[in-house]
């Protein structure tokens, strides 16, 4: 039994775990505001808000996300939020509304509600509102209408509002002002009434979460996110034949892609998206940092271990997919996908990461992430092995780390080639290299004769130039939708040259290019 | 003055076609498409589909009761198979079912088998062949054979641009309900109503009075939904005639993606001629046309680009032919600008081209051949009122065209690994149905006894603010306030025999008949109120629901006038016909006078280019636009925005692919990209120039739906000009989209410069 609160609606369905939200929500519940654009997250049309109850049991965190993505079974515990649950009585308009009204951003309409519920939840987080931040929270909403500029304005008019939300009892104030209905003020009550197990788990692992989410902005400036569902989207076919044996999903933001309408009729599903134990991102004694199977991509952001780390983070992820999809989708989820351009693979690859897997038994074992990935789709892992567990030795002071990502359209798309590198240089010397590129071969790379080859060179552009070589003959693209071959190892030559140039800029451009 | 539907969308309260409420009884329909672009249909099995649970039944080619017929313009394309499949996703059967998914289930148990024929997927492939949709086209001014002797310089080239995916964030549908008189009553996601209407009819073997179309609105057209809401429409309607249930079928994204057309590929082959002062002699240009499989608007498509071969330029020696190509794609559409772009972007290659040879900037090119006031078309129509001039050096001087070419050269001499890039683009577009026949509608206008007033007209509202601007019309008009108005669904019961809602001209039909309505209502009820109230005819008025004598305030206000009206028996409803006065064309001459007026702009566009990456972003798009007199700047600018960012994203990063055997590669929403909101320019800027209108436009407020589209195309040239900057060797081909991969192999023609492996390695499922 899935129980939540949907707008101001206690909700119990016993419903399949892993359909649909969207489909609740319109077919069971008849709430119509919530369109279908795509099922495949790449609109927004869809778009609600799901708030986690903090584990003070006093406040509720609200996150965007796209529902034709979210298995029901994610909504268990949490409070769902509709457009018909913003909306004031009467035909007054929340200022989120009016600012898109006046500002003649909406034109047909259809996807409105999306940016309505995207910017809603912008207005509830604890992101500082920026005119950027803002801007960010609609980053998964597409209008093919496209009065971005419409919204652009009505984004800033809002920014100009939100300014004055005062930094506490932000929602007495939000409330006050119309953005929601005065009932939110009574939804942390009743979602702690409504999983009061749940709570106590997560009491019990309250150091984990604490070092994971500070706060689940929705939009800020800086988000995360993984994804890589669908480079083999061409191919449904293909993969239609395996069947699920031990069906786990996480955040859903691939598999309810490819296989919703199977992973509705499956029984057994088991949902580990809010597993507490399966959060969390901490550093140990041993200089490894490690990570929950589940932690999301906007939990790897908003660490503040992570982006002291890698201070560009930020930068990264933004070309992760989108809000939304960030919210939902988790660092294992885009491992175990195996999608060969997953981007959050791709970084961990040149961190150096591990996994941990855990078997229905209960035995661990650790594996090198290069080493989980045996051919297109093909994992070493046992059917009943989950991730529970990644790890990765922390970058020291002075190393340096890149990520390059580029595809048709920079946000919300799929790469055409990624490529993620760490190097240690001392005296001019690379010391040590580690190398990864995606969409240029059936598995995500981690070019391991372009690591070693590096390793003990001077860092000159002769060695870059020498690298390329070396990494040509590791890599084998091949052409389709997103480029043809000869583009991508002509992209992937350009991305070893912008990492390098990122590192040391002083490099002889003129003999590189 | 906002739109009144707004208030309805961010509330989520818009009703759009997948939102009405389910009838009980209701049947899902789903759609059997060919698995193949071209062959014989030998065998269908469909016993194991009728089999499953929840199927109803199965209709094929042969349960049609009257003709299987829907093509518009040339009767060549079947609603369901019959003998021959021509195209990939074409319609073979229709499955309805209890449910939805029962209804998608069942389809996977259908059996066809197909004896392949050869499949061609290229235009010019196609026209070696002769296959033609219809026979070509030539558009003539002048004698340009004659004229290339006389020019100082000739260029030719060759310049293609890609299809564009409509992307409508509702997909295609319709919902059916059997009527007790044997007819069939439905709810369409259509732009073009009485279409649906005609069709259904025709498919039914029923009169058009048995077939009522229902539109409340789009949820985006854009042109895909012109003819081809059309199959979805009659399908539905065929399952509720058939079966007396409800049917609704509503396409899935990549359904809707793969089975309908999108805007045309063009190849085409220019040649452009000038004198020693640059100007223009003589431009000769033959478009090969990828129509699809079936004529669809092909030849109507074909004919606007013709009529926009020479966008904003004055050319003395024309001859534009066209050729509409037959190939086993779904039959191509219309797509905001109907063929204009496609014709638009040839002659502004051609210009670049002569330009690059010629070593000056193409605006100087540009500026000296811009069209005056008298000039010809080479359909002899004069540009009057002609603001092409007027628009280009309002932009230049507002924009500062001078001062960003100057710190353009800067940033390019200070950047090693980036550029920017630059471009004009002009646009004149013409504002009717160039089939004259089409500029017709009607306004039905009820004033109830109460005051409140309805108006139905022939206009679907798809987020252009239609609506709106009816009910503007109707409030100046009548004198009273926009909340009394409400436009009703379009009905092609209440209005018939309407065009589309498209070509620009849907608020200056519809508005302009609404107009006339009004007038009438509005004449009669004041010469009840000069009986009534012996008041003297001559100066009076209704102005803020007053009625006022000579300008002074009366006794009698807008609710009691129309109630005392109504107890005299006075008729308050009111059907105007509004028909474009002075419209013709000959099709047989391609000679006439098609437009009521044209529309003039120029856009200024800046682009920075990642010589690194090859990705790019776009700065700066600076538009001073011929409005008219708009009556709406808020919808306005919305379609001039919306519109131009549109078509940087078909010159940018929207790719239609598909491969050999005419399958969709670009074919969901993560393989086929449209602009985000990172993606429209950073700067967006929009002048309002300072022009009459026309009285042919509606309140002097000239047409905004598709001339912005073509602003878009600077964005094209501006990133040619930036890869230029980097690598000014590159014989670059015309070839739009500019994609990050068409960016960076331009940047870098020797490509990674290495070996590539001996062995290709085969991957299952690919990559």
């Amino acid at each position: 039994m899935i129980e939540f609160l949907l707008n101001d609606q206690s909700i119990r369905t016993s419903e399949a775990p892993a359909s649909a939200l969207l489909d609740f929500v319109r077919c069971h519940e008849q709430l119509k505001g919530t369109k279908i654009g795509c099922r495949e997250g790449d609109c927004g049309a869809c778009t609600v808000l799901v708030g986690e109850l903090a584990p003070d049991g006093q406040t509720v965190s609200y996150q965007s996300m796209t529902s034709c993505l979210t298995p029901l079974g994610n909504a268990h515990g949490k409070h769902i939020v509709t457009v018909e649950g913003i909306n004031a009585a009467g035909s007054q308009l929340t200022p989120v509304q009016k600012a898109i009204v006046d500002e003649g951003g909406s034109q047909c309409g259809f996807c409105t509600v999306g940016f309505v519920m995207s910017l809603t939840g912008h207005s509830l987080s604890s992101t500082p509102v920026t005119e950027k931040s803002t801007i960010a929270a609609i980053d998964g909403n597409i209008c093919r209408c496209t009065g971005y500029k419409s919204l652009e304005r009505a984004a800033a008019r809002l920014t100009a509002e939100l300014e004055q939300r005062p930094a506490e009892n932000a929602l007495a104030w939000l409330s006050e002002k119309q953005f929601v209905p005065g009932y939110f003020a009574e939804v942390p009550a009743k979602l702690a009434k409504l999983r009061p197990t749940e709570t106590n788990a997560s009491n019990a692992s309250a150091e984990a979460l604490a070092a994971s989410a500070t706060a689940h902005a929705n939009g800020g400036s800086v988000s995360t996110s993984p994804n890589g569902h669908a480079q083999n989207q061409n191919d449904h076919g293909h993969e239609g034949n395996r069947p699920f044996t031990h069906a786990l999903v996480g955040g859903g933001t691939d598999l309810l892609v490819q296989r919703l309408e199977e992973l509705r009729e499956q029984p057994g599903v088991r949902l580990i998206f809010d597993q507490p134990g399966r959060r969390g991102i901490r550093r140990e004694t041993t200089g490894r940092v490690v990570l929950g199977a589940a932690t999301t991509a906007s939990q790897l952001l908003d660490s503040e271990l992570m982006r002291g780390l890698m201070p560009r983070l930020p930068q990264y992820l933004k070309l992760v997919s989108s809000t939304p999809i960030r919210n939902m989708g988790t660092v294992a989820g885009n491992f175990i996908n195996g999608s060969p351009i997953g981007d959050l693979t791709i970084m961990f690859l040149a961190l150096g990461a591990s996994i941990t897997l855990l078997d229905a038994a209960g035995a661990t074992r650790e594996l090198a992430l290069p080493d989980l990935y045996l051919g297109y789709k093909k994992l070493a892992k046992a059917a009943d092995e989950q991730v529970i567990e990644i790890s990765f030795p922390a970058p020291l002071a002075g190393d340096f780390f890149h990520f390059e990502k580029v595809s048709k359209r920079t946000h919300l798309d799929i790469a055409s080639v990624n490529s993620a590198a760490w190097l240690r240089v001392e005296n001019g010397i690379i010391q040590a290299a580690r190398v990864s590129a995606g969409g240029v071969g059936p598995v995500p790379l981690y070019l391991a004769r372009t690591s070693e080859f590096l390793q003990g060179r001077e860092l000159t552009a002769e060695t870059v130039t020498a690298a390329n070589e070396v990494m040509q003959s590791e890599i084998s693209p091949i052409s389709d939708v997103r480029g043809t071959s000869e583009y991508k190892r002509l992209l992937l030559r350009q991305l070893l040259w912008a990492h390098f140039l990122e590192f040391a800029p002083e490099l002889a451009v003129d003999e590189l290019i | 003055m906002n739109h009144l539907d707004p208030q309805r969308h961010v509330r989520g309260e818009s009703q759009y076609l997948d939102d009405v409420p389910v009838q009980q009884g209701t049947l899902y329909a789903a759609v059997f498409e060919s698995p193949l672009a071209h062959g014989v249909l030998r065998s269908l099995d469909f016993s194991a589909a009728l089999a499953a649970p929840g199927v109803a039944r199965v209709l094929t080619a042969a349960d049609i009761p009257g003709e299987n017929q829907i093509g518009g313009i040339v009767p060549d394309e079947p609603l369901l198979a019959e003998g021959h499949v021509h195209f990939r996703g074409q319609p073979v059967a229709l499955v309805l079912a209890r449910t939805e998914a029962q209804a998608h289930a069942a389809l996977k148990l259908i059996k066809v088998e197909i004896d392949p024929l050869p499949i061609i997927t290229d235009p010019r492939v196609a026209a070696a062949q002769g296959e033609f949709i219809v026979p070509p086209r030539t558009f003539k001014l002048g004698d340009s054979a004659a004229a290339w002797a006389s020019c100082a310089h000739v260029f030719e080239g060759v310049a293609e641009n890609g299809g564009q995916e409509h992307l409508y964030i509702e997909t295609q549908g319709a919902y059916a309900f059997p009527t007790e008189m044997g007819g069939v009553r439905m709810i369409s996601s259509t732009q073009g109503p009485t279409a649906v209407q005609r069709h259904t009819a025709h498919v039914l073997g029923l009169g058009m009075h048995q077939v009522e179309v229902d539109v409340t609105r789009l949820g985006g057209g854009f042109g895909g939904k012109e003819d081809q809401a059309t199959p979805w429409g009659a399908l539905a309607a065929l399952g509720a005639f058939l079966t007396k249930k409800p049917v609704k079928l509503v396409l899935d994204r990549m359904a809707d993606m793969r089975m309908t057309g999108k805007r045309h590929p063009y190849s085409s082959d220019f040649r452009i001629g000038f004198d020693a002062d640059l100007k223009i002699v003589a431009y000769e240009v033959e478009f090969y046309q990828n129509a699809g499989a079936a004529a669809d608007l092909s030849p109507a498509v074909m004919e606007r680009t013709l009529f926009h071969a020479t966008n904003a330029y004055f050319v003395p020696n024309v001859t534009a032919t066209a050729y509409s190509c037959r190939t086993n794609l779904p039959p191509n559409t219309a797509f905001r600008g109907f063929g204009g772009p496609q014709g638009m972007f040839v002659i502004e290659s051609a210009l670049a081209k002569a330009a690059e040879e010629l070593g000056v900037p193409t605006y100087e090119l540009q500026r000296r051949n811009l069209l005056r006031e008298g000039d010809l078309f080479s359909y002899r129509q004069a540009a009057e009122g002609c603001h092409a001039e007027q628009a280009w050096d309002t932009a230049a001087s507002d924009f500062d065209l001078a001062g960003i070419r100057a710190e353009i050269a800067q940033f390019n001499q200070q950047n090693k690994l980036k550029k920017k890039g630059f471009a004009v683009m002009p646009i004149c577009f013409g504002i009717s149905f160039t089939k004259t026949p089409m500029n017709q509608t009607r306004a039905l206008v009820h004033i109830y006894s109460d005051g409140s007033v309805g108006i139905s007209t022939g206009a679907v509202e798809m987020g252009q603010g239609v609506n709106t601007k009816i009910a503007q019309v109707a409030a100046r008009t009548l004198g009273i306030s926009i909340n009394r108005i409400k436009i009703e669904t379009t009905n092609t019961t209440r209005v018939a025999n309407t065009s589309p809602s498209a070509a620009s001209a849907t608020a200056d039909l519809n508005g302009k008949a609404t107009e006339m309505a009004c007038r009438a209502l509005r004449e009669r009820l004041l010469r009840h109120a000069e009986v009534e109230y012996t008041l003297n005819y001559e100066g009076l008025e209704i102005r803020d629901e007053e009625v006022l004598a000579a300008g002074i305030r009366t006794e009698t206000t807008w609710d009691k006038l129309v109630s005392s009206a109504f107890w005299k028996r006075i008729a308050l409803t009111e059907n105007a016909h509004y028909a474009t006065p002075d419209l013709h064309f000959d099709a047989t001459v391609n000679q006439g006078h098609p437009f009521a007026y044209h529309v003039y702009g120029t856009a200024l566009t800046t682009v920075t280019v990642d010589c690194l990456r090859g990705t790019y972003t776009v700065d700066a798009l600076q538009i001073a636009h011929d409005f008219g007199q708009s009556f709406n700047e808020v919808i306005d600018r919305g379609q001039i925005e919306g519109g131009a960012v549109q078509g940087i994203g078909w010159m940018t990063m929207e790719e239609v692919a598909y491969n050999e055997e005419g399958r969709l590669l670009s074919n969901s929403l993560n393989s086929y990209k449209i602009p985000d909101i990172y993606a429209a320019p950073k700067v967006l800027d929009v002048h309002f120039l300072d022009t009459p209108g026309h009285p042919k436009a509606i309140l002097r407020s000239k047409a905004v739906g598709e001339p912005p589209l073509m602003y878009g195309i600077g964005t094209y040239f501006a990133l040619r000009d930036a890869v230029r900057a980097f690598q000014g060797h590159t014989a670059l081909p015309f070839s739009a989209p500019m994609t990050p991969e068409k960016v960076l192999v331009s940047l870098y023609p020797e490509g990674a410069m290495v070996k590539k492996p001996d062995v290709t390695i085969s991957v299952a499922g690919g990559l």
